[in-house]
Protein backbone atom coordinates (compact mmCIF):
# COMPACT_ATOMS: atom_id res chain seq x y z
CA UNK A 1 0.00 0.00 0.00
CA UNK A 2 1.25 3.40 -0.70
CA UNK A 3 1.17 6.45 1.43
CA UNK A 4 -2.25 7.67 -0.10
CA UNK A 5 -3.71 4.42 0.05
CA UNK A 6 -2.98 3.93 3.47
CA UNK A 7 -4.14 7.79 4.21
CA UNK A 8 -7.48 7.01 2.44
CA UNK A 9 -7.96 3.67 4.71
CA UNK A 10 -7.00 6.13 7.72
CA UNK A 11 -9.66 8.64 7.12
CA UNK A 12 -11.91 5.81 6.09
CA UNK A 13 -11.47 4.39 9.61
CA UNK A 14 -11.87 7.89 11.71
CA UNK A 15 -15.25 8.51 9.65
CA UNK A 16 -16.62 5.48 10.13
CA UNK A 17 -15.57 5.25 13.99
CA UNK A 18 -16.78 9.24 13.88
CA UNK A 19 -20.37 8.15 12.31
CA UNK A 20 -20.70 5.44 14.82
CA UNK A 21 -20.09 7.00 17.54
CA UNK A 22 -23.01 9.96 16.23
CA UNK A 23 -25.66 7.15 15.44
CA UNK A 24 -25.11 5.55 18.59
CA UNK A 25 -25.33 8.76 20.74
CA UNK A 26 -28.62 10.02 18.34
CA UNK A 27 -30.41 6.61 19.30
CA UNK A 28 -29.30 6.54 22.99
CA UNK A 29 -30.91 11.11 22.90
CA UNK A 30 -34.03 9.31 20.93
CA UNK A 31 -34.79 6.24 23.65
CA UNK A 32 -34.20 8.56 26.65
CA UNK A 33 -36.82 10.93 25.41
CA UNK A 34 -33.56 13.77 25.40
CA UNK A 35 -33.65 13.97 21.42
CA UNK A 36 -34.27 17.71 20.95
CA UNK A 37 -32.17 20.03 18.67
CA UNK A 38 -30.27 21.56 20.83
CA UNK A 39 -28.94 18.20 21.90
CA UNK A 40 -28.19 16.96 18.45
CA UNK A 41 -26.11 20.27 17.39
CA UNK A 42 -24.30 20.09 20.52
CA UNK A 43 -23.23 16.66 19.60
CA UNK A 44 -22.61 17.45 15.92
CA UNK A 45 -20.45 20.25 16.60
CA UNK A 46 -18.65 18.14 19.55
CA UNK A 47 -18.04 15.92 16.49
CA UNK A 48 -16.81 18.36 14.03
CA UNK A 49 -14.43 18.98 16.35
CA UNK A 50 -13.10 15.72 17.10
CA UNK A 51 -13.86 15.10 13.28
CA UNK A 52 -11.15 17.71 13.01
CA UNK A 53 -8.74 16.81 15.62
CA UNK A 54 -8.24 13.08 14.81
CA UNK A 55 -8.35 13.76 10.97
CA UNK A 56 -5.54 15.93 11.50
CA UNK A 57 -3.40 13.66 13.41
CA UNK A 58 -4.06 10.32 11.83
CA UNK A 59 -3.06 12.07 8.63
CA UNK A 60 0.37 13.02 10.42
CA UNK A 61 1.02 10.17 12.28
CA UNK A 62 0.44 8.18 8.63
CA UNK A 63 2.49 10.25 7.09
CA UNK A 64 5.62 10.55 9.30
CA UNK A 65 5.15 6.34 10.11
CA UNK A 66 4.87 5.45 6.13
CA UNK A 67 7.93 8.26 5.84
CA UNK A 68 10.03 6.70 8.79
CA UNK A 69 9.46 3.00 7.83
CA UNK A 70 9.82 3.82 3.80
CA UNK A 71 13.17 5.79 4.43
CA UNK A 72 14.36 3.15 6.80
CA UNK A 73 13.50 0.38 4.19
CA UNK A 74 14.31 2.10 0.98
CA UNK A 75 17.04 4.01 1.87
CA UNK A 76 15.16 6.54 -0.48
CA UNK A 77 13.83 10.13 0.05
CA UNK A 78 10.16 10.77 -0.27
CA UNK A 79 9.30 11.59 -3.76
CA UNK A 80 8.31 15.20 -4.48
CA UNK A 81 5.74 15.27 -7.23
CA UNK A 82 2.28 14.56 -7.46
CA UNK A 83 1.78 11.24 -9.18
CA UNK A 84 -1.06 12.08 -12.08
CA UNK A 85 -2.91 8.36 -11.23
CA UNK A 86 -3.20 9.63 -7.39
CA UNK A 87 -4.98 13.07 -8.86
CA UNK A 88 -7.22 10.91 -11.20
CA UNK A 89 -8.27 8.62 -8.49
CA UNK A 90 -8.86 11.51 -5.84
CA UNK A 91 -10.96 13.43 -8.48
CA UNK A 92 -12.90 10.15 -9.28
CA UNK A 93 -13.90 9.81 -5.65
CA UNK A 94 -14.82 13.34 -4.85
CA UNK A 95 -16.69 12.80 -8.18
CA UNK A 96 -18.65 9.95 -6.22
CA UNK A 97 -18.78 11.80 -3.03
CA UNK A 98 -20.33 14.58 -4.77
CA UNK A 99 -23.24 12.19 -6.14
CA UNK A 100 -23.86 10.86 -2.88
CA UNK A 101 -24.09 14.07 -0.99
CA UNK A 102 -26.23 15.39 -4.05
CA UNK A 103 -29.09 12.38 -2.81
CA UNK A 104 -28.79 13.08 0.26
CA UNK A 105 -29.81 16.68 0.17
CA UNK A 106 -32.89 15.54 -2.22
CA UNK A 107 -33.62 12.99 0.31
CA UNK A 108 -33.11 15.93 2.97
CA UNK A 109 -35.64 17.94 0.56
CA UNK A 110 -38.13 15.15 0.22
CA UNK A 111 -38.34 15.53 4.26
CA UNK A 112 -38.96 18.95 4.47
CA UNK A 113 -41.55 18.54 2.00
CA UNK A 114 -43.24 15.82 4.08
CA UNK A 115 -43.27 18.16 6.96
CA UNK A 116 -40.96 16.67 9.32
CA UNK A 117 -39.12 18.39 11.98
CA UNK A 118 -35.71 20.01 10.91
CA UNK A 119 -34.24 17.61 12.99
CA UNK A 120 -34.98 15.13 10.49
CA UNK A 121 -33.67 16.90 7.82
CA UNK A 122 -30.37 17.92 10.21
CA UNK A 123 -29.95 13.91 10.78
CA UNK A 124 -30.94 13.40 6.65
CA UNK A 125 -27.75 15.65 5.98
CA UNK A 126 -25.36 14.13 8.55
CA UNK A 127 -26.07 11.33 7.59
CA UNK A 128 -25.65 11.87 3.89
CA UNK A 129 -22.30 13.92 4.46
CA UNK A 130 -20.63 10.92 6.14
CA UNK A 131 -21.96 8.48 3.75
CA UNK A 132 -20.16 11.06 1.12
CA UNK A 133 -17.06 10.29 3.14
CA UNK A 134 -17.30 6.95 3.17
CA UNK A 135 -17.94 6.69 -0.12
CA UNK A 136 -15.56 8.76 -1.12
CA UNK A 137 -12.75 6.96 0.31
CA UNK A 138 -13.97 3.25 -0.50
CA UNK A 139 -14.06 4.46 -4.32
CA UNK A 140 -10.38 5.45 -4.02
CA UNK A 141 -9.31 2.39 -1.99
CA UNK A 142 -11.64 0.05 -5.29
CA UNK A 143 -9.85 2.24 -7.56
CA UNK A 144 -6.42 1.76 -6.18
CA UNK A 145 -6.56 -1.90 -5.49
CA UNK A 146 -8.15 -2.90 -9.54
CA UNK A 147 -5.93 -0.52 -11.06
CA UNK A 148 -3.26 -2.93 -9.51
CA UNK B 1 -10.09 2.04 -15.34
CA UNK B 2 -10.73 -1.52 -17.34
CA UNK B 3 -8.52 -2.85 -19.58
CA UNK B 4 -8.31 -0.82 -22.94
CA UNK B 5 -7.77 -1.54 -26.51
CA UNK B 6 -3.99 0.48 -26.10
CA UNK B 7 -1.49 -2.42 -25.33
CA UNK B 8 2.45 -1.19 -24.56
CA UNK B 9 5.81 -2.72 -25.09
CA UNK B 10 6.92 -1.05 -22.24
CA UNK B 11 8.49 -3.83 -20.05
CA UNK B 12 10.44 -4.98 -22.80
CA UNK B 13 12.14 -1.59 -23.63
CA UNK B 14 12.90 -1.14 -19.98
CA UNK B 15 14.68 -4.60 -20.45
CA UNK B 16 16.18 -3.61 -23.62
CA UNK B 17 17.69 -0.11 -21.87
CA UNK B 18 20.10 -1.78 -19.13
CA UNK B 19 17.59 -3.98 -17.61
CA UNK B 20 15.57 -0.33 -16.21
CA UNK B 21 13.88 -1.15 -12.94
CA UNK B 22 10.16 0.12 -12.77
CA UNK B 23 11.22 2.52 -10.28
CA UNK B 24 13.99 3.96 -12.37
CA UNK B 25 11.46 4.43 -14.94
CA UNK B 26 9.09 5.97 -12.66
CA UNK B 27 11.31 8.44 -11.25
CA UNK B 28 12.50 9.52 -15.14
CA UNK B 29 9.09 10.28 -16.04
CA UNK B 30 7.85 11.43 -12.59
CA UNK B 31 5.38 9.15 -11.48
CA UNK B 32 5.09 6.36 -8.85
CA UNK B 33 6.02 3.35 -9.26
CA UNK B 34 2.39 1.65 -8.93
CA UNK B 35 1.42 3.57 -12.10
CA UNK B 36 3.97 2.10 -14.18
CA UNK B 37 2.43 -1.18 -13.02
CA UNK B 38 -0.77 -0.34 -13.80
CA UNK B 39 0.03 1.06 -17.10
CA UNK B 40 2.14 -2.11 -17.99
CA UNK B 41 -0.79 -4.54 -16.98
CA UNK B 42 -2.88 -1.92 -19.08
CA UNK B 43 -5.39 -1.09 -16.23
CA UNK B 44 -4.35 2.52 -16.45
CA UNK B 45 -4.08 4.78 -19.33
CA UNK B 46 -1.59 7.54 -18.86
CA UNK B 47 -2.01 11.05 -19.93
CA UNK B 48 -0.43 12.24 -23.24
CA UNK B 49 1.68 14.20 -21.43
CA UNK B 50 3.24 11.05 -19.75
CA UNK B 51 3.14 9.22 -22.89
CA UNK B 52 5.55 11.23 -24.40
CA UNK B 53 7.77 11.59 -21.82
CA UNK B 54 7.85 7.66 -21.58
CA UNK B 55 8.84 7.56 -24.98
CA UNK B 56 11.13 10.04 -25.02
CA UNK B 57 13.16 8.21 -21.53
CA UNK B 58 13.12 5.29 -24.28
CA UNK B 59 14.57 7.25 -27.30
CA UNK B 60 11.80 5.46 -28.54
CA UNK B 61 8.58 6.79 -31.28
CA UNK B 62 5.44 7.13 -29.31
CA UNK B 63 3.53 4.03 -31.76
CA UNK B 64 6.19 1.90 -30.97
CA UNK B 65 5.75 2.15 -26.95
CA UNK B 66 1.93 2.59 -27.13
CA UNK B 67 -0.16 -0.17 -29.83
CA UNK B 68 -3.74 1.12 -30.42
CA UNK B 69 -5.49 -1.86 -31.39
CA UNK B 70 -8.93 -0.84 -33.02
CA UNK B 71 -10.41 -4.80 -32.98
CA UNK B 72 -10.21 -4.50 -29.46
CA UNK B 73 -12.10 -1.17 -28.71
CA UNK B 74 -15.48 -1.69 -27.80
CA UNK B 75 -16.51 1.75 -26.83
Amino acid sequence: MTYLQKNKAVSLMCTVLLFGYYALNVLQLQQSGRLTSISVFSLWATLIVIAIISNIVGVIITYIVFNVISVVRTNEAESEFVDERDKFIDLKGTRNAYAVTGMGVFFAAISLILDQPPLVTFNVLVFAGFSAEIFGDLSRLYLYWKAG
Amino acid sequence: MSSSPITNNIRKLRFEHDEMTQQQLAEKVRVTRQTIVAIEKGNYAPSLELAFRIAWVFNTPLEEVFIYQPEDDTS
